[in-house]
């Protein structure tokens, strides 16, 4: 599945072993899609000498600070961006951010 | 060891230890030729924060550059000499009145290299990494910097294949400063977004 920018998302909450290029603290968080970047090689094949096709679709997904940590120190607009290939991410609620 | 040894300082780090020895290895056993370690190093030593300094100096003078930057890093990079070449992307995120940026790779160390040279020792911290995502408005601090309260933090983490550079926002009273004294201002830091350019009154920093 595809994405467009105002998309709502969720980083797939699974765990994966080895070269993976999603980091642990985003997993099962939502957010949304703020643009699509392209496709690229899936790095986590190259990782291990593969050819990473067919290519990935990666995303740079926003996250409101406030949704990744309970304690978050500062502005409620506070936002991380992370890119995220498409492998990672399924649908989340509607709206957009 | 001798002391005019070529590898004399393999005995400062284990870890230049190891790496002169997978060096020497991967030499001998004709995966590498001496040539092409050499030419991997020329790479690595031509490039370096001033670039970057020079990127921002020139968009603060020339709109139009200022767009292409934010639109085409590597095309910004190769108007100015500057050899971009590299598989991952380059984007350069504009720090404004109302949002300052700031990168980090939680991961292992993902920097505009091909731009910027080998990224700060800091930079490559377990700490720095952990933290820049979770408490940046600390991270800052500590660096002697407070973006003021109002304004959003926007935290880049390159997880994938797209290398962040912060272009920060001109200081005031530089309106008389020509290109390359503009450039003097834009410290290695301020392109990560933990700092903010030295004001035009502060002592000129020796040549890093």
């Amino acid at each position: 599945m595809t994405y467009e920018p105002g998309d709502r998302i969720r980083v797939v909450p699974a765990g994966k072993p080895g070269h993976v290029r999603t980091p642990s603290y985003l997993r099962g968080k939502s957010g949304w899609v703020e643009a699509v970047i392209g496709p690229f090689p899936n790095p986590e094949d190259l990782a291990y000498g593969l050819s990473g096709l067919p290519a990935r679709n990666l995303y740079k997904v926003g996250f409101k600070q406030v949704d990744l940590w309970d304690d978050y120190e500062g502005q409620a607009e506070d936002i991380l961006y992370a890119d995220v290939y498409e492998h990672w991410l399924e649908p989340g609620e509607g709206g957009t951010a | 060891m001798s002391e005019h040894h070529p590898h004399e300082e393999t005995a400062r780090s284990p870890y230049a230890a190891r790496i002169r020895a997978i060096e020497a290895l991967l030499l001998e056993k004709d995966v590498l030729t001496e040539p092409e370690v050499q030419d991997r190093i020329s790479y690595m030593e031509a490039r370096s924060p001033a670039n970057g300094a020079k990127l921002v100096a020139r968009a603060w003078l020339d709109d139009d550059f200022n767009e292409l930057l934010l639109s085409d890093g590597k095309a910004a990079a190769s108007a100015l000499g500057m050899d971009p070449e590299h598989p991952a992307e380059f984007v350069v995120v504009e720090n404004t009145p109302t949002i300052h940026n700031l990168i980090v790779c939680t991961l292992c160390s993902c920097y505009p290299r091909a731009i910027l040279g080998r990224p700060p020792d800091w930079y490559k911290s377990f700490e720095y990494r952990s933290r820049a995502v979770r408490e940046p408005r600390a991270v800052m601090r500590e660096f002697g910097f407070e973006p003021p309260e109002e304004v959003e933090v926007l935290v880049h983490d390159s997880t994938a294949d797209v290398r962040y550079m912060v272009l920060p926002m001109r200081p005031s009273g530089t309106e008389e400063l020509g290109e390359q004294e503009l450039a003097r201002l834009v410290t290695r830091d301020t392109l990560v977004g933990v700092s903010v350019p030295l004001a035009p009154d502060h002592p000129i920093p020796a040549d890093a």
